[in-house]
């Protein structure tokens, strides 16, 4: 049995859906981010494990005991938020035994405990600062370890590197991750932001209108999204509108270009989807799918160079590394770019919630 | 530079208004001794021990008002503003109530209501009296204390901190009296000093409730003599700046709320 389950969570506000039939079972150490757009219903899936908000059905268990009914303080859960949330009129020692003393820790076991804390989160030298006189970064980090020193079965992230700039949001990612390994303690991450849920989760949870569209790990999320939103929304896309052919051999057109993908297509209207690293400037063994275009524009972000050319009439974006040897095309040049059939993934018309391959 | 010099007559004005009526009854309580300045009206009211009863009479009703205030109102503006804001307007509209509704008519209603043949005989001893007075101040100071605290709870994020504290286990009184309460501390203490201030000077509800509080001093030596009440009217000024001080002192010493202005 998972350590933290929810089972057929619906939440509503009002007469609005906000959360639908949601299920997750998280093992006990595990790393699970909820990524979607604002509004998917994610964070409001975290506020039902912290207890902020009441399930309209379903049940929440933590270590096989329902908690679905329980008030956020007897929950022993811990919450980092968004905007940091320190007590302003406690010093960062005080914010960080807050938990304890509501416990009634005794004051040895209290202060070594604090001093573990501001040692994990490597700010050992400012137990004794306010926290308006810390960065941004720092007040997070103090957030974390007032979360963690009551020892909660749960670790829950709302957003927690949002308000930060992008230095730092990296730095701390990595930090948490670091943490969260070392501790071992259970954790439910939210974010829109994709790169962080696929770099830090064991397993990505993708939400679109209060709906779970895919539960898996970053790799399988990345390479084999299940629906067209998730394909969509994590990391960027071709799509092309194309045309299977009557015989369904997997011939396809789209505009005057001929695909000849090599496996079965039902015919009819169908969409293409094609990650932008999976196409290469010019030919290449395996990439079997050949076709010309007008190089229309050329970023070059350093070590990766990103290429905009058509296919048909359809924009396509290509991403190769950048090598000194070779300069990138030039605007207007036609280029010859290729692609395996077998990365060319066929998304079925309409395009809600439809498998792929 | 037309502009200009109408600001400054502007600010002259004002000064003058504020100023001279001050400076008049400082001069004039000085003037006790015939032809020279001194402090006789001072140190006749200093050696009246009516003076010093009913000074600390009103002090110690002043203090047990702001207590009870602030019991009342932080609870009640915390959870207007945590769960039920639709009630808000409600509420301000309870708490404004005091300064529409003149306090003659209230200590009319009280003395009605709770009189010596009634459910809950208050009148009937001084400590119910005293109570009773109290009661009635703490409705005499609710828009300010309300305003005060209410524009404190604003600035802080009340619902975040309230869910951080939740998710480490408070319960409601931890909550209040361990992050709320502490950080609108400078609200409080503003609303605090506005309470002492009509304590200090309330006269119709200790009148016709017959305690002997300072206001009702006040209007006795002003009745009948001449040169102490301007004495008295300074010492009053004085005790209210002092309060002032203390409060900005109060407001510098925090170094949270030094910071949260800046």
């Amino acid at each position: 049995m998972a350590f933290l389950e929810l089972e057929a969570l619906d939440k509503s506000f009002g007469a609005t859906p906000v959360v639908r039939r949601f299920d997750l079972a998280i093992e006990k150490g595990e790393f699970v981010s909820l990524l979607g757009p604002s509004g998917c219903g994610k964070t409001t899936v975290l506020r039902m494990v912290a207890g902020f908000e009441t399930p309209s059905s379903g049940a929440i268990r933590i270590d096989g005991r329902d908690v679905t009914g329980l008030r956020p303080n007897q929950r022993n859960i811990g919450m980092v938020f968004q905007a940091y949330a320190l007590f302003p009129n406690l010093t960062v020692s005080q914010n960080i035994a807050f938990g304890l003393r509501v416990k009634r820790v005794g004051r040895a076991e209290r202060e070594a405990r604090v001093a573990e804390m501001l040692s994990l989160v490597g700010l050992a030298e400012f137990g004794g600062r306010y926290p308006f006189q810390l960065s941004g970064g720092q007040q997070q980090r103090v957030a974390l370890a007032r979360a963690l020193a009551v020892e909660p079965q749960v670790l829950l992230l709302d957003e927690p590197l949002s308000a930060l700039d992008a230095k730092i949001r990296v730095s701390l990612r990595d930090q948490i991750r670091e943490i969260q390994r070392r501790l071992g303690i259970t954790t439910i991450f939210v974010t829109h932001d994709q790169e962080e849920a696929l770099s830090l989760s064991d397993r990505v949870v993708v939400m679109s209108e209060g709906v779970a569209q895919q539960v898996g790990p970053p790799f399988e999320i990345y390479s084999r999204p299940a629906t067209r939103f998730v394909a969509e929304f994590v990391g960027r896309l071709n799509v092309i509108d194309a045309v299977a052919g009557e015989a369904g051999d997997g011939v396809l057109r789209t505009g005057d270009v001929e695909i000849a993908l090599g496996r079965p297509v039902p015919p009819g209207p169908v969409t293409l989807a094609m990650r932008p690293e999976v196409i290469g400037v010019g030919r290449a063994d395996g990439r079997d799918l050949v076709f010309r275009g007008r190089i229309e524009d050329v970023h070059f972000l350093g070590s990766v160079i990103r290429i905009e050319t058509r296919l048909g009439s359809a924009p396509l974006f290509l991403d190769t590394f950048n090598r000194p040897d070779r300069p990138p095309p030039a605007l207007g040049e036609i280029g010859e770019f290729s692609v395996a059939a077998s990365d060319v993934m066929v998304l079925g018309p309409g395009g809600s919630a439809v498998k792929v391959r | 530079m037309r502009a200009r010099v109408w600001s400054w007559a502007a600010l002259a004005v004002g000064i003058i208004y504020f100023a001279l009526p001050l400076i008049g009854t400082v001069e004039f309580s000085l003037r006790k001794r015939r032809g020279e300045y001194s402090f006789d009206a001072y140190r006749w009211v200093f050696e009246d021990p009516r003076f010093r009863e009913t000074f600390s009479y009103s002090v110690v009703m002043a203090l047990f008002t702001i207590a009870v205030g602030i019991l009342i109102v932080v609870p009640t503006a915390y959870w207007v503003r945590m769960r039920y804001p639709r009630l808000r307007p409600l509420v301000e509209f309870i708490t404004l109530l005091p300064l529409v509704i003149p306090p003659i008519v209230i200590v009319f209603g009280y003395i009605r209501l709770f009189n010596t043949s009634s459910v809950l005989p208050l009148t009937g001893t001084a400590t119910g009296t005293n109570v009773l007075l109290m009661m009635g101040y703490a409705t005499l100071s609710l828009p300010y204390m309300y305003r005060a605290v209410d524009t404190g709870l604003r600035a802080i994020d009340v619902r975040t901190l309230t869910e951080a504290a939740q998710s480490l286990g408070a319960g409601w009184g931890t909550i209040l009296g361990r992050v709320i309460l502490p950080n609108v501390l400078v609200a409080v203490l503003s609303g605090a000093f506005l309470t002492f201030a009509i304590v200090i000077g309330e006269f119709v509800m200790a009148a016709l409730l017959n305690r002997p509080a300072f206001g009702p001093y006040l209007q006795l030596i002003g009745a009948n003599r001449a040169y102490e009440p301007a004495a008295l009217a300074v010492i009053a000024f004085a005790i209210t700046w002092f309060c002032m001080g203390l409060i900005q002192l109060a407001t510098h010493l925090s170094p949270h709320s030094r910071a949260r202005r800046s």
